[in-house]
């Protein structure tokens, strides 16, 4: 389980969360929505130590993350896998070494399992024939795909997703959000998933929370965001320009 | 660009030492913890070490040349005909104890810690830094340590190959060019020549490895701003480390003995 409590991160003079509190039970999808740059990636990277709040608890599974060590925060850290905005891949290595980057160093499988393991985390994203691509060698969706690879490879308990269908296709971005289903049915994976894709919120949220001006304005299901009564929700749902979201 | 008060500078100042200092302290935290990356320090050796040789053999080959052009003039000016002899043991202090350390250090720099500062801070604004932290791996026991450790090694390997250059060059110009007397020019090289001189570039050149390797790791990880960022960071390395090297190189030729010899 996350929870997130009352968690504040200026950068200089602009504030980006303002009292962010959030609670992800084990085995739920979380989609955070909000505009771009309404902080849904500083709150991701705070999940996963990469940012450190200026106040606030963040609790994995009862453990206070915020003020832990570098190698407390980096055993913590193996809870978790990313999947970036930009996939960030290691350009200096071939897509199957890039899967298997984490496997041969914190798992104890032995070389045919990581083999194998790589092997099955390519092709569960659909990537079989790229193993020995290198990374400038894919476009912009292969990338993405390998970049999930890279990161379910580990067999995570929990998934960070950061815009998971940007820059594809809607029809692979279709078999993205099939895929993090999936991972959440067959491995019981809790997944926190930012993007500002309505459709696929709908498709792969158990619960919805909208992120704006820094701070969580609602949190419901699916059909109670779609029926909320907040013209912010109304207006980022529906993707109108009119209405009370006017800093864009 | 506004100018900063002398105080907002000196502020500055001391956060970059500060944060440059945090780095190294980190750096020498993780030096023999595990996983320990091998394959990482063994390239880096190579980029360092091997790669490095054409550029340190020009540098000293002609450092060598021209000082033992100006020191075989000198002697011939200033002492008259036949002293030229005595440039010997002068050119192997000079090159051992001073020229060659500086030389292959600021070549160095220039080559591998810019090229250090441009891999990280892509890595940076790529957010590979974050992956790798994403995968549970330590940033600086991945990228850091490795690349200090092999600066550390590399840099006196160079300093020595470069000293075997830039001595042999000062012997040819003196005797095979110039025909300075060859057994004298040698006796006398032997003479005054002590292994603490060599010794003293190869101590320095340690510490120019890790101020290399440092400077361009902690650029790297600061790098923002996409492109422009990484050249920026580049550029600082060379600066910063550079100008560290002139610094240094002073203060600790003044701290080490200028000989083991009693007296």
């Amino acid at each position: 389980m996350i929870r997130i409590i009352d968690l504040h991160k200026s950068f200089g003079p602009k504030v980006v969360l303002r009292g962010v509190s959030l609670t992800i039970e084990k085995g739920e999808t979380m989609v955070v929505i909000g505009q771009s740059g309404s902080g849904k990636s500083v709150l991701i990277k705070h999940l996963i130590g990469l940012l450190k709040p200026d106040s606030g608890e963040i609790y994995i599974d009862d453990v206070e993350i915020t003020r832990l060590d570098d190698d407390e925060l980096l055993r913590v850290t193996r809870k978790f896998g990313l999947l970036f905005q930009g996939a960030a891949l290691f350009d200096s290595m071939t897509v199957a070494e890039n899967v298997r980057f984490g496997l041969e160093r914190y798992t104890r499988l032995s070389e045919e399992e990581v083999r194998k393991r790589v092997s099955e985390s390519l092709a569960l994203v659909g990537l079989n024939d790229a193993e020995c691509l290198m990374p400038f060698e894919l476009s912009g969706g292969m990338k993405k795909r390998a970049g999930l690879a890279r990161a379910i490879a580990y067999r995570p308990e929990i998934m960070l997703y950061d815009e998971p269908s940007t820059g594809i296709d809607p029809i692979r971005a279709d078999a993205i959000n099939d895929l993090i289903k999936k991972l959440k049915n067959d491995l019981g994976i809790t997944s926190v998933v930012i993007t500002h894709d309505m459709v696929s919120s709908y498709k792969i949220a158990d619960r919805i929370a909208m992120l704006y001006d820094g701070e969580i304005i609602e949190v419901g299901t699916p059909e109670e965001i779609r029926n909320s009564k907040s013209a912010f929700i109304q207006q980022f749902i529906h993707g109108q320009a009119e209405g009370p979201i006017k800093d864009w | 660009m506004a100018s900063l008060s002398p105080n907002a500078l000196l502020l500055g100042a001391f956060e970059q030492l500060g944060a440059v200092g945090w780095l190294f302290f980190k750096t020498m935290k993780n030096l023999f913890r595990r996983p320990r990356e091998h394959q990482i320090l063994l390239q880096q050796l190579e980029e360092i070490g091997v790669r490095s040789l054409p550029v340190v053999s020009l540098t000293a080959a002609f450092g060598g040349l021209v000082f033992g052009f100006q020191t075989y003039t000198g002697f011939h000016r200033y002492i008259g005909p036949g002293s030229e002899a005595f440039a010997g043991p002068i050119i192997t202090l000079g090159l051992a104890k001073e020229l060659i350390p500086i030389l292959v250090g600021l070549m160095i720099s220039g080559r591998v810690g810019s090229s250090m500062a441009a891999e990280i801070g892509t890595m940076k604004i790529t957010e590979q830094i974050d992956a790798l932290h994403s995968l549970g791996a330590n940033p600086i026991r991945y990228l850091v340590v490795p690349r200090t450790l092999a600066a550390f090694f590399m840099l006196p390997c160079l300093v020595l190959y470069g000293d075997i250059i830039g001595i042999l060059c000062g012997y040819f110009y003196n005797v095979v060019l110039m025909g300075v007397n060859r057994v004298m020019y040698v006796q006398n090289t032997l003479m005054y020549l002590e292994i603490w001189d060599v010794a003293t570039g190869l101590i320095k050149s340690c510490v120019f490895g890790v101020v290399i390797a440092i400077v361009g790791c902690w650029q790297g990880m600061e790098t923002e701003g996409g492109a422009e960022g990484v050249g920026r960071a580049t550029t600082r390395t060379v600066v910063i480390s550079s100008i560290s090297i002139l610094i240094l190189n002073f203060f600790i030729s003044k701290l080490l003995p200028a000989t083991l010899k009693g007296g």
